[in-house]
């Protein structure tokens, strides 16, 4: 073997060992189990079973169809907020504000997810701030519960992903030569036109990248839910938990984790298609 | 809509408005933590009683400030412990992930570089139960097989430093690979030319100059570890890190201590990402 060789084989050593040990058999283990079903203690055979559950139960196909559609909400609603934000801060703001901007929106993120949903407790429930402030304006004569709910959830989920849509928005808006803009607007177009033909097309990459994020992390995500919704805002990934962790029923919990990993997959795919991008492009870009 | 077309000024400062409020809205739930951090209350919440160091500092009840609560201290070390693995960990991986992708075309390579991005689109929560599932049947196999219990299979530490390494390495790889590519390869020919071992090229002209993104992708690696939750929820055993002791805390109902925790948070991850920064410029 020649040393060429040899440190080939060094470095292709740890790649195999973490995507084979901690990727790719684990999911293949997690198949296995949901494609089984148990008879007795220790005793399987397999069976489609738990996928049938899944497609049986009212339960749990509406809180799947129910988190997968808010999660397409919650990434349409960061997009429509965020655009503007990365618009001001690639082309109208210029030197260090533009600098001190971008940093700005990054702050936020380097704290927990955890602290960031304190946060909005503290402002939303029933004794907080702005129930407190609403009380003395004289708005409302008790407190009010704004916590709890689908909106308050929303507002969470929202915020928690602000920063993986602002930042690749902005990288691809500060790419666009102000030229451009500029000859749009000589050739007769009006701000919409302009917008809708030149500046949205150009922006599609990071359009695209963060909307991927967005959504993927929405539809995963558990603590947003847990902590700002209501009781009736169940959502999947915690249908996720309870089977694994509280009634230890791994079969029907590794089914549900299937289910999750192919709807974000299917949505990242089909967005990567319609647009034509790559996963290696995309990925790239975002970071 | 850029600086050198005249738009009207309505149209410019509703704009405006419009971007200090998304800024305020920012910024509104973290400073709604810190400033509840000194409220002399037992509640994080109005009415406000007066300003106290005690969430941070106080020994005795009803005030058990933070530097005095065992449980918090310990999760604090117990995920300063994980990171620091992962972080180590996943900078290495990442390391030899670069070098393989930007060194070696060879059959294979897209697929194993895409496979290599895949655990940024897996949701956290399946990584964890994936991780879970298997290590439990290897731990049950060896069981069979040996009659050894082993430990480190079971939910716990080891197994959350694998799930949050399984995907913190794709990052890393990410961030050593960006800087790698910009990197002249003749730098390293002409120290081999002078009689440097290939070995002794990559530590002395490579290695120095990924270091900017060596110390980016630990420290990114490190807080990334630090604030998950999903994977390590599903993972965790005795000995939780922050975010989990937080959380259960948290739906215990909270005492301004939590706020204290959070405040000392934002502190910590702003320094690191100033160090980082400031690396960064070098």
């Amino acid at each position: 073997m020649t040393p060429g060789r040899l440190s080939f084989f060094l470095l292709l050593a740890p790649l195999v060992l973490w995507l084979g040990l901690l990727i790719v058999i684990p999911h293949i283990d997690m198949a296995l189990v949901s494609l089984r079903a148990r008879v007795a203690p220790g005793e399987y055979t397999p069976s489609l079973q738990n996928y049938a559950d899944f497609f049986t139960q009212p339960l749990y196909l509406v809180t799947f169809a129910r988190t997968a559609i808010m999660s397409i909400l919650a990434t349409a609603i960061t997009l429509i907020i965020g655009f503007p934000i990365s618009y001001y801060i690639a082309k109208i703001a210029k030197g260090r504000s533009q600098a001190s901007l971008f940093l700005m929106c990054l702050i936020p993120f380097w704290v927990s997810e955890l602290v960031r949903t304190f946060g909005w407790i503290i402002l939303l429930r029933e004794t907080g701030v702005i129930s407190g402030l609403l009380q003395w304006a004289g708005l409302a004569d008790q407190p009010v519960e704004m916590l709890y709910n689908d909106s308050a959830m929303m507002l969470g989920l929202v915020y928690t992903s602000m920063l993986f849509m602002v930042v690749p928005l902005t990288t691809t808006l500060e790419s666009l030569d102000d030229a451009v803009i500029e000859a749009g607007y000589d050739l007769g177009g009006n701000g919409f036109s302009v917008l809708r033909e030149i500046v949205i097309p150009h922006a599609m990459p990071g359009i695209v990248s963060g909307c991927i994020v967005v959504f993927m992390l929405s539809l995963g995500n558990y603590l947003t839910p847990t902590m700002l919704g209501g009781k009736d805002s169940l959502w999947f990934t915690q249908l996720i938990y309870s089977q694994f962790i509280v009634r230890f029923n791994w079969e029907l919990g590794a089914a549900f984790g299937f289910c999750l990993l192919g709807a974000s997959s299917l949505i990242v795919w089909g967005m990567l298609r319609l647009t034509g991008q790559t996963l290696e492009r995309t990925m790239g870009e975002g970071s | 809509m850029i600086p050198s077309i005249p738009q009207p000024r309505g149209v410019r400062l509703i704009y405006k408005a419009y971007v200090v409020a998304f800024f305020l809205w920012l910024a509104l739930p973290l400073v709604a933590v810190s400033v509840f951090a000194f409220n002399d209350s037992q509640f994080p919440s109005l009415p406000w009683e007066g300003f106290t160091w005690g969430w941070f500092f106080g020994d005795a009840r009803p005030q058990i400030g933070l530097f005095h609560e065992r449980r918090i201290l310990s999760s604090i070390w117990t995920s300063v412990f994980v990171a620091f693995w992962v972080s180590l960990l996943a900078v290495t991986v990442g390391t030899t992930n670069a070098f393989l992708f930007n060194r070696y075309s060879f059959r294979g390579r897209g697929f194993l570089y895409v496979l290599m991005l895949l655990p940024l689109v897996v949701p956290g929560i399946v990584l964890g139960i994936s991780i879970l599932i298997f290590s439990s049947r290897v731990a049950g196999t060896v069981q069979d097989l040996s009659g050894l219990y082993v430990e480190a299979l079971r939910p716990g530490l080891p197994l959350v430093i694998a799930g949050q390494f399984s995907f913190i390495t794709t990052i890393a790889t990410l961030v050593i690979s960006a800087r790698l590519i910009k990197f002249d390869r003749s730098l390293e020919e002409a120290a081999l030319n002078l009689g440097a071992s290939p070995l002794t090229a990559v530590r002395t002209i490579t290695i120095p100059y990924l270091m900017p993104a060596l110390v980016g992708a630990f420290v990114v690696a490190f807080l990334m570890s630090f604030e998950n939750f999903n994977t390590t929820l599903m993972l965790v055993g005795s000995d939780a890190p922050l975010t989990i002791t937080m959380f259960d805390r948290l739906k215990e109902g909270s005492t301004p201590v939590l706020n204290a925790v959070s405040l000392l948070l934002m502190v910590g991850s702003g320094v690191l990402a100033l160090v980082m920064i400031s690396f960064q410029r070098r």
